[in-house]
């Protein structure tokens, strides 16, 4: 038998309500009970411990009697007695670590982004031994920060180091030069270490981006016979943006947070600290959790804004294009 | 064995409704194949069948049991999947097995269904590979012998063989309609391959925009489709349509068309019409005979497409596509040739400005085909 | 000789230049350690680039010292401990994130993101005060528990990339075998995961391995430290007497099993590495 349902429907559809088949119940059950322990695990060890520093910061309480301390308000940031201003807001070191660390993040994160995009244009040509050059560049990488410190160190010692060895050798200077006690050169000192460090991290990632290229593109290009630099400002490196944007957030919350680089090789000196160094001394040597906490608690906003300006800027970039 | 209806089952995703009242009988031991264009809601409809997608409205039955909200396993069907996702770490043993294995179902006689289900299919020697030393056809077989393996009531198959090149798509279609004859389950298949449907179904059902078009026998389907959709879907090449005027409104309609002038008779109830209204006229190009005409009479042959068995002539009618004439093999067709068309009258189609096929009448004794033919082309 | 033909040999020989650069600004240093590691005493204060003669008087030095050993015992511990710790968790985590789909997802993923942007000192005081209360203060269990805060949101981050990718037939074959979730999950998708687990697994090793400010904050006497904070404490008397030596052969015994890892894993560790960044 022949049937057929009637064709003429009204056009407008009521919403049906939403419903999910068992397995789909079942599915989202689980997953809330699979999320939990993640969740329960990231809320012991990030969010509540991350309150408590919003409220210690709030505090005078010290390290070697935590239950001890009492409300005081906003005196850690700012304060008004007899004496003048007080607080972090006005301490002079503490916005020396936050102009050390601002320096070093742009000048680190922009020589790795260069250096890095440089490494990967090189490691894109195919030749013999590539897969090799590629594994030798991951060792900086692979080195623990405190291990490349202490071997940058040496190598900067400026009695017996061999890079004052090198360029007294070769003429460029005529003294050997103090690199990690030097104000002047410490923090030159640093950003070359971890420069050493990262690049790898870097071109690796644009490496990886480069090779997720569209071929063809270039393969127009090359037939119109377009100048390869002028292939790289106009194709390349447009294509390559997005990467170099996620490369670039990457490093750049990464250097804000610099800590053991700086400890090491130049341990507390106020020429090369950083505001986690600040912090850290703050809270652990001279005890004062309260101002460390603040300190703390600055840092991650300082973070947190420059996050979200990079991603809603990045989006709209992105929007725009 | 087991019936499976289908009760104004209804389904929305993210606001699109994707299928609208459906409502379906399937017999049990019956082969019912889902055709349309992609995204008419075929496969939708059939991963709703097996529980892995919800129905927001209407009822599912199985042996006349609400199954909405079971379980696909609870429901007693197995499915074929178009990428086969055969468990690429576990042997084809193993593959057939879970299933078994998960039921808790003793060691014994998991062996015994296993090693069955693979004799049935002719995978005994493959038992210990793992599905990447299979061959293309090897995997499909695994495929149905993991859906068959719990002896399910229902198996469903979602297009399975598009990923098989085309002569082992045959050689599997025939092993598929052998399945069926033997094991006798029922089996539901989804498909936009016309000739799948064609020859592997006891009932096609049509879907188009998330709607049931029509529901038939292959030969109800392509012999007499209710409407210019279904008419226009099955059949290669497809179903040649010209544009035509109702002259006379009548329980036999009397029409005229550019291409091939007036028609008298035709066994379609056109009452309900009004004089002048447009129609369509639908006719297959194999009932469609050639004669070579003198002059400038008749229409200019625009086309020739030889296959062997037979040739396909294109005639120009002054629209779009050219109108397909399916001729003997012998006949010599060249292009700028004229000719003049014979209809076959029994394989005309009349369908209404909406596109549904006029109600069919029994053939108008009194009327003579060839008179109403020699009128036609005056 | 065409001048074309110049053009080309001297573009290759300066890639070849380029690639020689590369490679000795990476590797020079480890080389330099190496080498400071295997001088005695005596040399150790003329500079040189090549050695005739090892002397593995340093490395008997640093491993007659209980405390090191002792710390490097404690470092593949923890690092061990962190890595099960944070791949169990995240594969959980991974299936409900990279397979369901359900509301609050992306909420969950901002926020698995967010941790993993925020600086380890700003949960610093918090942490301190949850490891006391705990009772695990100066002790391995603090780490590992403290280390998750940057393994985590890493590991899940990746597997959740890596999940998401195999097909999605696979598990509704499963679910219309009878598997639930937690069958699905161990019996059909965990088998095929196993490289992404390595890759994770590897990455969070390494950081884990490599972590220095909770391992000095949160430890306190030798017996529980870690190598990072061990190295940085050896020290002599002065800044100018520090035993380099020492220190240089402490580095490369600790260094060489990354470095090792890192060559052998090298296309697992760099495809692990960008599916974190690009893909997310």
């Amino acid at each position: 038998m022949t049937t057929s349902i009637s064709r003429a429907q009204p056009f407008y559809d009521e919403p049906l309500p939403i419903k999910e088949t068992p397995v789909q119940r079942r599915r989202i059950r689980a997953a809330w009970l699979f999320l939990t322990p993640m969740l329960l695990c990231l809320l012991l060890v990030a969010g509540w411990p991350l309150l408590r520093t919003f409220w210690f910061s709030l505090t005078d309480t010290s390290l070697s009697d935590a239950g001890a301390g009492a409300f005081i308000g906003l005196s850690n940031y700012l304060a008004i007695d007899g004496d003048g201003w007080s607080g972090i807001l006005v301490d002079p070191l503490w916005w020396q670590a936050v102009r050390n660390t601002l320096h070093f993040t742009a000048v680190s994160v922009s020589l790795e982004i260069c250096i890095g995009l440089a490494v990967a244009l090189l490691l894109n040509v195919r030749f013999t031994g590539r897969a090799l050059v590629r594994a030798m560049i991951l060792i900086p990488w692979a080195i623990p920060t405190i291990v490349s410190a202490k071997i940058w160190a040496w190598m900067l010692n400026d009695q017996f180091g061999i890079i004052n060895h090198l360029m007294l050798g070769l003429g460029l200077i005529d003294a050997p030069l103090a690199w990690t006690a030097d104000a002047s050169l410490s923090m030159w000192a640093v950003i070359m270490v971890d420069v050493w460090k990262t690049v790898p991290f870097v071109a690796l990632l644009m490496l990886a981006a480069l090779q997720m290229l569209p071929g063809d593109c270039y393969e127009a290009a090359r037939v119109d016979g377009v100048h390869p630099l002028k292939v790289f400002w106009r194709v390349t490196l447009p294509l390559l943006m997005p990467a170099l944007l996620v490369a670039a957030i990457f490093r750049i919350l990464d250097s804000l947070r610099v800590f053991d680089v700086i400890y090491v090789l130049t341990s507390n000196s106020s020429s090369t600290m950083s505001m986690s160094i600040y912090a850290r001394q703050q809270l652990v040597e001279f005890q004062d959790v309260g101002y460390g906490s603040a300190a703390s608690t600055l840092l991650f906003l300082i973070v947190a804004v420059i996050a979200v300006l990079y991603l809603y800027l990045g989006r709209r970039q992105m929007e725009v294009r | 064995m087991s019936k499976l209806q289908l009760d104004n089952v209804n389904k929305q995703l993210g606001g699109l409704r994707i299928l609208r009242d459906i409502s379906l009988e399937i017999a049990s031991g019956e082969f019912v194949v889902f055709v349309g264009p992609s995204g008419c809601g075929k496969s939708t409809l059939l991963r709703l069948i097996a529980g892995l997608e919800s129905i927001c409205a209407g009822d599912l039955l199985i042996d006349g049991r609400r199954v909405n909200d079971l379980e696909p396993r609870e429901r007693g069907v197995g499915m074929v999947f178009q990428s086969y996702a055969l468990y690429p770490h576990m042997s084809v043993y193993d593959n057939i097995g879970f299933g078994l294995k998960l039921a808790k179902t003793d060691k014994r006689s998991l062996r015994e269904r296993v090693l069955e289900t693979a004799r049935v299919l002719q995978l005994d020697k493959l038992l210990q590979r793992k599905p990447k030393e299979l061959s293309g056809g090897q995997r499909q077989r695994v495929a149905m012998g993991r859906a068959m393996a719990r002896e399910p009531d229902i198996l469903l198959f979602d297009e399975p063989l598009s990923n098989l090149d085309a002569s082992l798509r045959v050689q599997m279609r025939n092993e598929i309609a052998r399945l069926h004859a033997s094991l006798g389950t029922t089996m539901i298949y989804v498909t936009h391959d016309q000739v799948e449907a064609m020859t592997l179904a006891d009932k096609i059902v049509v879907l188009n925009a998330g709607r049931i078009e029509q529901v038939g026998s292959p030969r109800e389907l392509y012999e007499r489709p209710v409407s210019r959709f279904v008419a226009g879907f099955l059949g290669s090449p497809r179903m040649n349509f010209l544009p035509a005027q109702l002259l006379a409104p009548g329980l036999h309609s009397a029409i005229s068309t550019p291409a091939l002038g007036q028609l008298a008779a035709l066994p379609f109830d056109s009452r309900a019409l009004a004089a002048g209204s447009p129609l369509t006229l639908g006719i297959r190009p194999e009932h469609l005979s050639l004669q070579k005409a003198s002059g400038d009479a008749g229409l200019r042959v625009v086309g020739v497409e030889y296959l062997g068995c037979e040739t396909y002539v294109h005639l120009d009618v002054d629209q779009d596509e050219p109108l397909i004439c399916r001729c003997a093999a012998t006949a010599e067709w060249r292009h700028g040739d004229r000719a003049e068309l014979r209809p076959e009258f029994a394989g005309l189609h009349l369908f209404d400005a909406d596109g549904n096929c006029l109600p069919r009448q029994a053939a108008a004794t009194a009327s003579n085909p060839a008179s109403a033919l020699r009128q036609g082309c005056a | 000789m065409s001048l074309r033909l110049l053009k080309k040999t001297l573009l290759r020989l300066g890639f070849c230049v380029a690639i020689g650069i590369l490679l000795l600004y990476a590797v020079f240093p480890f080389y330099y350690a190496v080498l400071t590691s295997l001088k005695p005493s005596s040399a150790l204060f003329q500079v040189s680039y090549w050695l005739d003669k090892p002397d593995f008087s340093n490395y008997t030095a640093v491993l007659q010292q209980a405390s090191f050993l002792q710390a490097i015992g404690n470092s593949v511990f923890v690092a061990i401990c962190v890595v099960a710790l944070a791949l169990f968790l995240s594969l959980t985590a991974a299936y409900a994130l990279g397979r369901v789909k359900f509301r609050g997802r992306g909420t969950v993923l901002l926020l698995v993101l967010g941790v993993s942007m925020f600086p380890q000192v700003a949960v610093l005081s918090g942490l301190f005060e949850v490891i006391r209360a705990l009772g695990l203060y100066n002790s391995a269990w603090a780490l590992i528990l403290s280390y998750t805060i940057f393994t985590l949101p890493f590991t899940v981050w990746v597997l959740t990339t890596f999940i998401g990718q195999l097909p999605g037939e696979l598990e509704e074959a499963a679910i219309m075998d009878g598997a639930s979730p937690w069958v699905a999950l161990t019996r059909v998708l965990l088998p095929l995961l196993w490289p992404a687990l390595v890759t994770t697994g590897l990455l969070a090793f390494i950081a884990a391995w490599n972590e220095f400010l909770f391992a000095l904050t949160f430890t306190l006497t030798d017996q529980e430290r870690t190598v990072p904070v061990a190295i940085a404490l050896i020290s002599g008397g002065s800044q100018h007497e520090l035993p380099w030596g020492l220190l240089m052969a402490a580095s490369v015994i600790v260094t060489v099993p990354l470095v090792l890892l890192v060559l052998v894993f090298q296309r697992r560790i760099v495809s692990g590495l960008t599916t974190g960044a690009l893909k997310g």
